[in-house]
């Protein structure tokens, strides 16, 4: 993935960090209560919804189980349409591609709409290498942008700041990108809007290239799906001359008829809406015939990897690409809401990037593979997934990956993972108590000891066991093991001040 | 080898779980869900269309065949255009009571030509009553993508109950997937500063839609 996040501390030491940021749990806390609320009331309005999501849940699992298939029936039709349609396997290779159809047109600036797909792959710092200015055009993405900032939610990439830090920002900042904040701009979201409608305005009318992801593609006729709110993906979709669309392999649904499941469950999971104000479809390019001069002329189509396979691979994992990014389980996590989004070192944060980076990635790095163990377990995310995706099983997958390592699929070649080194010390541990617990006199006899020496223990663990001991209080050590009390006492039944 | 060949390599060499003979997609997928929600006669689905959309905030109007230049005259008045755009197609009727200047869609017309405009009057092709949204396909009445985007005020007639549906999957059976399409529910809109919802900010911010007969 995207060199955005390299070099991020692992989860448990960035979620402390965070946790102790009080304007940013009152900014997530306000900010994931709010969409919980809408959309539990979102989601009641729509009687069918289990039967919905079941629907969707088998929709995207039969595409991934033949996703060659629908792979090849996709390329076919954009092409058919007038699109080309390129392969990338990593995310260098995409933003090669991207960059190069860029350079060819000559320009030297694009507008872009939010995509999850350009942000894994890092493609605005590649394309600014190359000398191309790239703009955000969401206005979440564009307050994040201007704070040289990273994304902290899927959906809402600047819920992480109130309007008081977005305001500091737009004075700061816009001037250095185009047409500066109004004078006197206050903190209102009205006020805040309309400086960002001002500011991108003249961006869209002159842009001559604009790129986009998709939320969804139709293998059957080669439309593409963008499911938006402020116009701004319009804007993009329609205005420049030619738009290149890069989007992960898995996001196919077989059919222009599977578009009724997901048109009904995506808006409702995601901004608790009945519908979101825009969605654009559109096939392929627009011809220069009677219905011609709608949209761009020139439409490139990148199909992207990066990890995609790999994770096909997982027969467990392989269920977090259904994900149709909609960010409901973000909302509704006990871990997101305290730790925030950054904490996850990835643009995929919450429950689900707790599943899909690594899987993405692979657990090599000390973010990855801490990632399994951000999460409760709790169960919530899987409660409101419109695709079903067992999120905890999955968790609990990886985390058994990363503790006793085994079979894994790296670009595409199969390996067996080490176990991590930073779980040695559990290891050693379960395998001492695995050799106490087969005898029972050791057993027996460290009871004791523990017993007797109760004064001395430590409120906290020494050596591997600090990290353990720094967030939970050890157990209180009874003044007598219990079996040495059944034993006294005949199972209760000579105590006195007992029952029987 | 090239990259499609390598990723499709890749995928089906994942997918050595899944047997020749899985389940073909006709039967892969229980369409157990409902076609509609509820049972509501015609005029009921134009009532609920009517409400959803008010609730997301369109301006939303209702009159018979004889009223509609009278009404699209008086909303383009009460606005103080002195421009309107004008898709090929559209009922040349529908502006007769109109004294605005009409501007034509026309394919070279560039981005800043639009954005110089006032309002655009269009039509629809097929409007959905549960979510309250209009469709536009780019049909001959309703133009090119980009007239209902620019300009910051979009009169939509919508024709009841002829072009009213119930549901996503009614609304879906009758677009044609080859025609760029545009779902508009209620105006532009946004909730990213404290998810507090603020309508307009990059299409148009004020969507009136005339529900006709």
């Amino acid at each position: 993935m995207s060199g955005t996040f390299v070099g991020m501390p692992a989860f448990p030491k960035a979620a402390r960090e965070a946790v102790a940021d009080t304007t940013l749990r009152g900014n997530l806390r306000h900010a994931t209560h709010t969409i919980r609320a809408k959309r539990e009331a979102a989601v009641a309005e729509v009687s069918d919804w289990a039967a919905l999501r079941e629907a969707g849940k088998q929709i995207k699992d039969h595409t991934l189980r033949h996703l060659d298939r629908y792979l090849v029936q996709l390329e076919e039709a954009v092409t058919a349409a007038g699109g080309t349609v390129h392969w990338a396997v990593d995310a260098d290779e995409a933003n090669r591609i991207v960059t190069r159809l860029v350079k060819e047109t000559g320009e030297s600036e694009v507008v872009k709409v939010k995509s999850m797909a350009t942000q894994e792959i890092g493609l605005n710092e590649a394309l600014e290498a190359e000398g191309i200015r790239a703009y955000e055009t969401d206005l979440a993405e564009l307050i994040v942008q201007l704070g040289r900032d990273r994304p902290s939610h899927i959906l809402v990439p600047a819920i992480h700041r109130n309007r008081g830090e977005i305001r500091d920002i737009f004075r700061a900042e816009m001037g250095a990108w185009g047409r500066p904040a109004p004078e006197g701009l206050t903190d209102t979201p009205a006020d805040l809007a309309e400086a960002a409608r001002l500011h991108l305005r003249e961006k869209f009318l002159r842009a001559k290239v604009g790129i986009s992801g998709a939320n969804f593609m139709v293998a059957e006729t080669g439309t593409l799906v963008v499911v938006e709110s402020e116009g701004n993906g319009r804007m993009c979709l329609t205005l420049p001359e030619t738009l290149i669309s890069v989007v992960g392999i898995e996001k196919i649904v077989p059919t222009w008829r599977d578009l009724e499941v997901f048109l009904q469950t995506l808006p409702r999971s995601s901004t608790a809406e009945r519908m979101n104000p825009y969605t654009s479809m559109w096939t392929g390019a627009e011809g220069d015939g009677a219905g011609g001069g709608d949209g761009p002329r020139t439409f490139h189509l990148v199909l992207l990897d990066n990890g995609r396979t790999d994770t096909l691979a997982d027969e467990v994992g392989r269920q977090a690409l259904r994900c149709i990014r909609c960010s409901a389980c973000l909302n509704v996590c006990p871990v997101y809401e305290r730790a925030g989004g950054h904490a996850y070192g990835s643009v995929y944060p919450g429950p689900i990037g707790a599943i899909l980076s690594p899987q993405l990635r692979g657990t090599g790095s000390e973010i990855d593979a801490s990632l399994p163990y951000a999460s409760s377990l709790c169960g919530a995310c899987y409660e409101v997934c419109p695709v079903a995706i067992d999120i905890p099983e999955v968790l609990v997958h990886l985390r058994e990956r990363v503790v006793e390592g085994g079979p894994v699929t790296r670009a595409g070649n199969k390996a067996v993972l080490k176990p991590a080194k930073g779980h040695a010390a559990e290891r050693a541990a379960m395998r001492a108590a695995g050799w106490a617990f087969a005898r029972p006199g050791v057993l027996r006899a460290g009871q004791r000891l523990a017993s007797r020496t109760r004064g001395l223990h430590p409120r906290t663990l020494p050596g591997p066991g600090r990290a353990w001991s720094a967030t939970r209080d050890l157990p209180a050590v009874p003044a007598e093991p219990f079996r040495d009390w059944w034993q006294r006492t005949n199972g209760g039944a000579t105590e006195e001040g007992t029952a029987k | 080898m090239s990259s499609r060949e390598l990723i499709l390599g890749r995928v089906r060499r994942a997918l050595a779980d899944v047997p020749p003979d899985d389940t073909p997609y006709e039967d892969a997928v229980a369409r157990d869900y409902l076609r509609e929600h509820g049972e509501r006669t015609a005029a009921q689905d134009v009532e609920l269309l009517a409400e959803n959309l008010a609730d997301y905030r369109a301006l939303v109007h209702r009159c018979d065949e004889g009223e509609l230049p009278a009404l699209l005259a008086r909303l383009l008045a009460e606005r103080k255009a002195a421009t309107v755009l004008v898709p090929p197609g559209l009922d040349p009727a529908w502006l007769a009571e109109s004294d605005v200047t009409r501007v034509a869609d026309r394919p070279e017309s560039g981005p800043h030509e639009l954005d110089a405009v006032d309002s655009v009057v269009t039509a629809c092709a097929v409007a959905v009553a549960e979510t309250g949204t209009i469709v536009l396909d780019a049909g001959p009445d309703q133009g090119r993508r980009r007239i209902t985007l620019v300009p910051d005020h979009h009169v939509c007639v919508v024709r009841a109950p002829a072009q009213v549906v119930s549901s996503v999957p009614q609304a879906l059976e009758r677009l044609d997937p080859r025609r760029p399409a545009t779902w508009i529910s209620g105006p532009s809109a946004t909730s990213d500063i404290e998810l507090d919802r603020v309508e307009g900010v990059h299409g148009p911010r004020t969507l009136e839609v005339v529900i006709v007969g």
